[in-house]
């Protein structure tokens, strides 16, 4: 925190002792009060790439929870999608995301595929080495049990991979966003990446940064989100210190 | 004199080229404490694992009331060597686990079992969660999940191996006055000849892999046993580990 101060403060400083153009580097002052003036615009974008944001990793969270269910049960079908799902994770997203927006259009469907196409792969590894993660005692008490095998996965599997869930949602979330604005960037209506482009264009650094800083306080709120909902869905994990 | 509970006939196993099991036979009678004492790495815990269904064995015959054992039917409750204590269900319901499985619902299985937690030295912990509770207390509490399961007989893998000695020494006379009331039939597996001595009705030593029972100990001596200072428990310690370290002889 004090760090980050002395950073803008020190950027504050040199932009008025130097009299550099706001043009070329604004200063965080002029960013701040040129944010606040645009604020509407900038709202309006913002829910926009939220909107964006939500849905593609909404979807991107159903598949990848899907596909690890049916990885984990048939074993063979690993082999033969992880490659596939590896190859989509090498794709370079400025090549991919013009295409996707000339393939989809301007509206909400490319930032959802994108979006997708971005945290799916990274998801399904955590869940399914989350999986892999069971206690093989607790597995072999409940096949003691009788227990079929669905009933170890609910029972046994899936809480064990909620840490490693928990762990991958709060980087895919970052990515997530990143994503978004990538998609909106290529071409769109609405969204901080257009309006990105759009103030580039018009030579309003000042915007750009705003809106950077806008989508920063986005990725930071989601962020926390996760942390939070982690919090409440595992209160036996900040339990171990209270022995009696 | 009564069918066995448990009866292994020349069980043999082997994974690959690897004999585990050469030869084991042993028996189990109803209400009897039996033990299977060896060396680490002898192939103890692979006993259990053909007992619960976990493996197949190779060869040999294994009895359960005089009939052989069915695959898929598990018929023993299992204990194994760490608690396995779920660190996500609160003690409770750690607890009911078994019978959720067999189909109860939640609140019959928790009927069930509430009124044994006082018994286990539990009352006051059935809402708290596992990382909460102490060495023994998990413990209890991974038994106290075994035995109402009421299974016909219990199979425990060095339940108090993880322990450090002193709790450990504490859980062995806990468990020797709780079975000394219910008088469960149980196999206990263990490397400490004392806790074998404590408990148990019958001890067989096994010999390092590919492994076969060396010998087999009768221990006489009513339950609860008597302090182990007792010379008649002094002697048979010393008789079983003369087998461990010198098993030719």
């Amino acid at each position: 925190m004090l760090s980050v101060t002395a950073l803008f403060l020190g950027w504050e400083a040199y932009v008025q002792l130097s009299g550099i153009s706001p043009t070329a580097l604004p200063a965080p002052s002029r960013i701040l009060v040129q944010g606040i003036e645009q604020r509407e615009a900038l709202a309006e974008h913002s829910l926009a790439t939220l909107q964006a944001t939500t849905f593609g990793f909404a979807c991107s969270l159903s598949a990848a929870f899907l596909f690890s269910v049916l990885v984990d049960f048939f074993r063979p079908l690993r082999r033969a999608l992880f490659p596939v799902f590896i190859i989509t994770q090498t794709l370079p997203l400025v090549a991919i995301a013009p295409l996707i927006v000339l393939w989809f259009g301007f509206g909400l469907t490319p930032k959802i595929v994108l979006v997708a196409l971005v945290t799916f792969f990274p998801m399904l590894v955590a869940l399914a080495q989350g999986y892999e993660a069971t206690d093989r005692d607790i597995e072999a008490l409940l096949a003691s049990m009788g227990a079929s095998r669905v009933r170890i996965f609910l029972s046994a599997r899936l809480p064990s991979a909620l840490p490693y869930f928990f762990a991958g949602l709060r980087i895919s979330i970052t990515y997530a966003v990143v994503g978004a604005i990538f998609a909106e960037y290529a071409g769109a209506a609405k969204g901080l990446g257009i309006y990105i482009l759009n103030a580039k264009n018009n030579f309003r650094p000042d915007l750009v940064l705003a809106a950077v800083g806008v989508s920063a306080t986005l990725t930071l709120t989601l962020f926390g989100a996760t942390v939070l909902v982690q919090r409440a869905a595992m209160p036996w994990a900040r339990l171990a210190e209270s022995k009696p | 004199m009564s069918t066995p509970r448990l009866e292994l006939r020349h069980v043999r196993k082997r994974f690959g080229d690897l004999a585990v099991l050469a030869d084991i036979s042993l028996s189990v009678r109803p209400g009897e404490f039996v033990s299977i004492l060896g060396p680490s790495g002898a192939g103890k815990s692979t006993v259990l694992q053909l007992l619960t269904g976990a493996l197949a064995g190779d060869g040999g015959d294994i009895l359960v009331d005089g009939a052989p054992l069915a695959p898929g039917s598990h018929r023993f409750a299992f204990m194994p060597q760490r608690d396995a204590l779920m660190p996500w269900r609160r003690v409770i319901d750690n607890t009911t686990l078994g019978l959720e499985v067999e189909g109860l619902s939640r609140k019959t299985a928790r009927a069930r079992v509430e009124p044994l937690f006082l018994e286990f030295g539990l009352s006051g912990f059935e809402f708290h969660y596992p990382a909460q509770l102490s060495g023994g207390m998990r413990q209890r509490a991974a038994l106290l999940r075994t035995v109402v399961q009421e299974r016909s007989m219990l199979l425990l893998d060095e339940p108090f191996g993880a322990l450090d000695a002193l709790t450990r020494r504490e859980m062995q006379h806990w468990l020797a006055g709780m079975w000394t009331r219910h008088r469960w039939t149980v196999l206990l597996i263990t490397h400490d000849v004392r806790e074998a001595v404590l408990l148990s009705d019958r001890i067989y030593v096994l010999s390092a892999r590919p492994a076969r029972i060396v010998r087999r100990f009768d221990v006489p001596l009513a339950h609860p046993r008597p302090s182990a200072a007792a010379p008649q428990v002094a002697a048979i310690e010393a008789d079983i580990l003369k087998t461990l370290f010198h098993p030719e002889e």
